[in-house]
C-alpha cells in the first residue's frame, strides 16, 4: 500500500515537472503579433560563422547583414555589378598608386555619430592589424605599410598598429599610397570589408558585437544569436536607396529544408538556399515566384601541378583531353537544372563582356568531345599511374553527385572502368587542409565565390605565382607579368591585358572549368520586386510588402 | 541507502573523465577548424597562428585537455569560435530541448503503458495483433520520414501548425514533435510493458490475491503492473538522454533550436568547444538519469535494498 502511492507520487511528480516546463514556454508562445509584422520582410538566415565585423566576414550570411547595415565608399550596382561611388564623392589618381578620397558630407551612424575619414581609416587600420584575428585582413595587402601590421610570417610580432599607407587630411578626406600599382583598386572599395566602423566599435567592442551600428540603409534593433536579427529603416542614412519596407526580420534555420517548407507555409517571404534537393520542384512548387540568375562564381577542377606527374608538356595534354572528356551540358541539366551553366572561361557572366566576361574563350578544349578526348590522353601515354581520381568535400553542395558523373563521363569516353574514382572528403575543413597543405595526387574540386566584379579578382587570386588561392601551384612568368602590366594601366586597358593573361592560363590549363554557378532564391505571396545582387544576396532596399 | 548514493556518485568521476577526454580526442583529431574559417581560401598564417593560440590550438593534446578540465571546474566551458560563450548557448538550448523531451517522455508513459497494459491482458485478440503491427510498422520507419511528412501534412497541406517552430519554443507547438520524438520509444515501452504484463499475469502472486477476492481491477494496478514496471522504468530512464541527445533529427525537421541543433552545428562547424561543452553535459544528464532508475528500483520492488 506505502509502496503503492510512492509510484503514484513519482508518475504524478513527472507530470508537474512537465506542466511546469511548460508554464515557462507558455507565456513567451505568442510572439509577434500579427500587427507588429506588417510591412516587415521574413527572410531565412543562418547565423554568421565568426563574430560579426566587416573584417571578420567572409561568408554570404553575415555577408547579408553588412550589404544592408553598412555602405562602404563604393557599392556594387545590384543589377550591372558596376562599382558606383557611396559615401565617396571622388576617388582620384595619377599614378594608379597614390590615391586621394573625398567623401560625400551628411553621412551619419544609426546612432548619430559622423561618419568622418576617421572612421575609414581607423576601420581599415583594425582590419589588418594580424593580432585582431581579422579573416579578411588579406583586402588590406595593397596598402603601404600593410607587412608592418601583418607579418607574414606566423611568429613574427607587428611592427607597427598602423599602416603608414593611410593619411586623413582632413575631416572629409584621407589619402591611400598602394605598395604597387593597382589601377582596378578603387573599384575593390565595394567589399564588406572596407567599410567604415563608429567610434563606439573601438570604444566598447562588447557592446558593438552584440547589436552592430552602421551607416548602411537599415539599422541593427535587436541580434539574438542563434536564433534572429531584426532590423528597420535607419533614418540617418543619406543614400539614394531608402528601404520600400519597413524593416527585415532575418529568423535562423536549423535546416535549409525547414526554411523550404516554411515558405511553402507562407511564414517566411524570402528564401535565398534552396535546397539542392527542391530544385527540380521549385519552380512548378513556387509558381513563379523563383528565382534563377546569374552569381559570380565558378566551379573548376584543379590539378595538383606540384606533383612532377602533372606537371610534364604530356600532362598538360592529358588535362586537355579530361577536359574533354566531360559532360558539361549533362550534368549541368540533370543533376543541377538548369541552376549551372557549362563554362567556357575562368570568369562569370556578372562581369559582363565589358568586365572581361568571354564565354568562348577556352575553344574546343571545354566542349564535349569523348573521341578527341580519347585519343588526345593515349597519345600522351594515358592517364599519370593508369587512373585519376577526384577529391571533394561531400558535407555540401551535392557535390557527390557530380563528380560521380563526371567521372562516369570520363570512364566512358575512355572505356574503361576505375579510369576515374572518387575520392570524397568528410568535412569541407579536412579538404581545405589537404589542399592547404598541397597534400593532394590528382584532381581536385576548387570553387571561386567573386569577392568584387572585376576580372582581377577571378585571375590574380588564383592564377598569380604564390597567390592566396592558386590551390593548383601555378606558376607562369608571362602570366605575372601581364597581371602587374594589368594593374599598372588604366581600366579599359587593364581588362584586356587580364583577358590575354587568362588565354595563357587556360592554355596551360591548370584548371579545367566546369560551370557558372547561379543564385537561386523563392519568395512569398506576401512580398514584390525581389531580385539578387551579383553576389547572390537579396537586394533587401527594393522588396516591397503587400 | 546514502552510502549507496555517494558510491555511485563517487563511480561517475572516473566515467565523466573518460568520455570527456574520448569525445575531446574525437573531436580534436578531426580537421583542422582555423582552415574551414577561411573559406575557399589558404588561411593567412599569420591570422591562423593567432586564432590557434587563442583556442590553445597550438598545444599539445594533452594539455588542451588539462586546460579545457581546469576551465569547466570553474563553470567556463570556453568560446564558440563566433565569440559567444558555450554556457550561454547551453542556457538557452538544454530548458527548449528539456521540454521537448519531457513532452516525449510524458507522451512514451501515458500512451505505450496503457497500450501495453491492454496488449498484455488481452493477448492473442484482434486488438493486440493490430497494436503489435502498429508498433512494427513504427519501429521500421525512420524519425525522419514521419517528422517530414507529418510536417508537409500538417503544416504546408492542411495549415493546421506552423511548419517551424519559433525560437521561444512554447509548448503548444512542441506537442507534435514530441509526439514524433516520442514514436519509436513509444513503441518499444508498449511491447516491454507487454511482454512483462503477460508473464506476471499468470504468477502465483496474481493467483493468490485473486484468489482473497480482491477485485480485478486492483489486482491489475497494485499487483501485476507494479512489479512488471520494472524494465519498462529502466529502459525509460536510459530514455531521458537519449530523447535529449536524440532530439537532432527531429530538432532539424521542426527548427527547434536546442541541443541537437546546437552539437549538429557545432559538428559541422567543427566548433570543438560547443560539441564537447554539450555532450559533457548529456554525459552527467545519462549517468543521473541511470542512478535514478537504479534508485527507483527500490520503490517498485522493496525487495531489491541498497546498503
Amino acid at each position: 500500500m506505502r509502496g503503492a502511492t510512492r509510484v503514484t507520487w513519482a508518475f504524478g511528480c513527472a507530470t508537474v515537472v512537465t506542466l511546469a516546463a511548460a508554464g515557462c514556454g507558455g507565456g513567451a508562445g505568442g510572439g509577434a503579433a500579427a500587427g507588429s509584422d506588417a510591412g516587415i520582410v521574413r527572410a531565412f538566415w543562418t547565423d554568421p560563422q565568426n563574430p560579426l565585423e566587416p573584417a571578420n566576414t567572409n561568408e554570404v550570411q553575415g555577408g547579408k547583414v553588412l550589404e544592408m547595415a553598412f555602405r562602404g565608399l563604393k557599392r556594387y550596382n545590384p543589377r550591372t555589378g558596376k562599382a558606383e561611388n557611396a559615401v565617396a564623392k571622388s576617388i582620384e589618381t595619377d599614378d594608379q598608386q597614390n590615391f586621394d578620397i573625398t567623401l560625400k558630407k551628411g553621412w551619419k551612424f544609426s546612432d548619430g555619430t559622423p561618419v568622418t575619414a576617421k572612421s575609414f581609416v581607423d576601420a581599415w587600420n583594425y582590419g589588418a592589424l594580424v593580432t585582431n584575428r581579422q579573416v579578411s585582413s588579406y583586402f588590406f595587402e595593397y596598402i603601404d605599410g600593410y607587412e608592418d601590421v601583418h607579418p607574414e610570417n606566423e611568429s613574427a610580432k607587428p611592427k607597427a598598429k598602423k599602416m603608414s599607407g593611410l593619411k586623413v587630411t582632413g575631416r572629409n578626406s584621407f589619402k591611400v599610397k598602394l605598395n604597387q600599382k593597382f589601377s582596378q583598386w578603387p573599384d575593390t572599395l565595394g567589399y564588406a570589408a572596407f567599410s567604415p566602423l563608429p567610434e563606439k566599435f573601438f570604444t566598447d567592442h562588447e557592446g558593438w558585437l552584440k547589436k552592430p551600428v552602421g551607416n548602411g540603409p537599415y539599422k541593427i534593433d535587436s541580434y539574438t544569436k542563434g536564433q534572429s536579427m531584426r532590423l528597420s529603416v535607419n533614418k540617418e542614412y543619406a543614400g539614394p536607396d531608402k528601404p520600400k519596407n519597413k524593416g527585415v526580420e532575418l529568423k535562423v534555420y536549423t535546416d535549409q529544408n525547414t526554411g523550404y517548407t516554411d515558405l511553402q507555409a507562407g511564414n517566411l517571404d524570402v528564401f535565398d538556399e534552396l535546397p539542392a534537393g527542391q530544385l527540380k520542384n521549385a519552380k512548378r512548387d513556387l509558381g513563379g515566384r523563383y528565382i534563377n540568375q546569374p552569381a559570380g562564381i565558378l566551379q573548376t577542377l584543379s590539378f595538383p601541378l606540384y606533383r612532377k606527374e602533372w606537371k610534364s608538356e604530356k600532362a598538360k595534354q592529358v588535362r586537355r583531353g579530361l577536359s574533354m572528356a566531360i559532360n558539361r551540358k549533362e550534368v549541368t541539366e540533370k543533376i543541377y537544372h538548369g541552376t549551372r551553366r557549362p563554362a567556357g572561361d575562368l570568369t562569370s557572366p556578372v562581369l559582363s563582356k565589358a568586365g572581361g566576361f568571354e564565354p568562348d574563350m577556352c575553344g574546343d578544349v571545354c566542349k564535349y568531345d569523348p573521341k578527341e578526348a580519347k585519343k588526345l590522353i593515349e597519345d600522351a601515354g594515358g592517364l599519370p599511374g593508369g587512373k585519376v581520381t577526384l577529391t571533394s568535400n561531400v558535407d555540401t553542395g551535392s557535390h557527390r553527385q557530380w563528380m560521380d558523373a563526371v567521372c562516369n563521363s570520363i570512364n566512358k569516353t575512355l572505356d574503361k572502368n576505375g579510369a576515374c574514382s572518387v575520392n570524397p572528403v568528410p568535412t569541407f575543413g579536412e579538404f581545405r587542409k589537404d589542399i592547404a597543405g598541397k597534400k593532394l595526387k590528382s584532381m581536385f574540386r576548387t570553387g571561386w565565390q567573386m569577392d568584387y566584379p572585376l576580372i582581377q579578382n577571378f585571375m590574380q587570386p588564383l592564377y598569380y605565382t604564390g597567390a592566396s588561392s592558386n590551390d593548383a601551384g601555378y606558376s607562369d612568368k608571362r602570366v605575372d607579368k601581364l597581371i602587374d602590366e594589368a594593374n599598372a594601366a588604366g581600366e579599359a586597358e587593364a581588362v584586356a591585358k587580364f583577358q590575354k593573361a587568362e588565354s595563357i592560363v587556360l592554355d596551360d590549363l591548370p584548371a579545367v572549368p566546369l560551370w557558372y554557378q547561379d543564385g537561386n532564391a523563392g519568395y512569398s505571396q506576401r512580398v514584390s520586386d525581389v531580385r539578387l545582387n551579383p553576389f547572390s544576396v537579396p537586394v533587401f532596399t527594393d522588396i516591397r510588402v503587400k | 541507502m546514502g552510502r549507496y548514493v555517494i558510491r555511485r556518485l563517487l563511480q561517475m568521476v572516473p566515467v565523466f573523465l573518460g568520455t570527456t577526454f574520448l569525445i575531446f580526442v574525437m573531436v580534436y583529431a578531426v580537421g583542422d577548424p582555423v582552415n574551414a574559417m577561411f573559406g575557399d581560401r589558404a588561411p593567412d598564417p599569420a591570422t591562423a597562428a593567432q586564432l590557434r593560440a587563442q583556442f590553445n590550438l597550438d598545444k599539445p593534446l594533452w594539455m588542451q585537455y588539462v586546460l579545457y578540465l581546469g576551465d569547466i571546474f570553474t563553470g567556463d566551458f570556453g568560446n564558440a569560435f563566433n565569440g559567444q560563450p558555450v554556457t550561454e548557448l547551453m542556457s538557452r538550448a538544454f530548458p527548449v530541448t528539456l521540454r521537448l523531451a519531457l513532452i516525449a517522455l510524458v507522451i512514451e508513459i501515458c500512451i505505450g503503458i496503457a497500450l501495453g497494459v491492454v496488449t498484455g491482458l488481452k493477448r492473442g485478440r484482434p486488438l493486440d495483433s493490430s497494436v503489435l503491427m502498429l508498433t512494427l510498422v513504427v519501429i521500421s520507419v525512420p524519425t525522419f520520414v514521419t517528422g517530414t511528412l507529418a510536417q508537409y501534412l500538417l503544416g504546408v497541406k492542411w495549415g493546421w501548425i506552423a511548419p517551424a517552430v519559433s525560437p521561444e519554443a512554447p509548448v503548444g507547438q512542441l506537442l507534435l514533435p514530441g509526439l514524433v520524438l516520442a514514436l519509436l520509444s513509444l513503441a518499444y515501452v508498449t511491447r516491454l510493458t507487454r511482454a512483462s504484463i503477460s508473464e506476471n499475469v499468470r504468477a502465483d502472486y496474481v493467483r493468490t490475491a485473486l484468489a482473497k477476492g480482491l477485485p480485478r481491477a486492483r489486482v491489475n494496478v497494485r499487483h501485476l503492473l507494479r512489479n512488471s514496471l520494472i524494465p519498462v522504468v529502466t529502459f525509460l530512464g536510459t530514455d531521458v538522454g537519449n530523447l535529449m541527445a536524440g532530439a537532432l533529427v527531429t530538432e532539424r525537421i521542426f527548427n527547434i533550436q536546442g541541443v541537437g541543433f546546437q552539437l549538429w552545428q557545432g559538428i559541422v562547424r567543427q566548433n570543438s568547444p560547443t560539441v564537447v561543452g554539450f555532450v559533457t553535459i548529456l554525459v552527467i544528464v545519462f549517468l543521473l538519469a541511470n542512478l535514478l532508475v537504479d534508485l527507483l528500483y527500490a520503490v517498485l520492488d522493496p525487495r531489491i535494498r541498497y546498503a
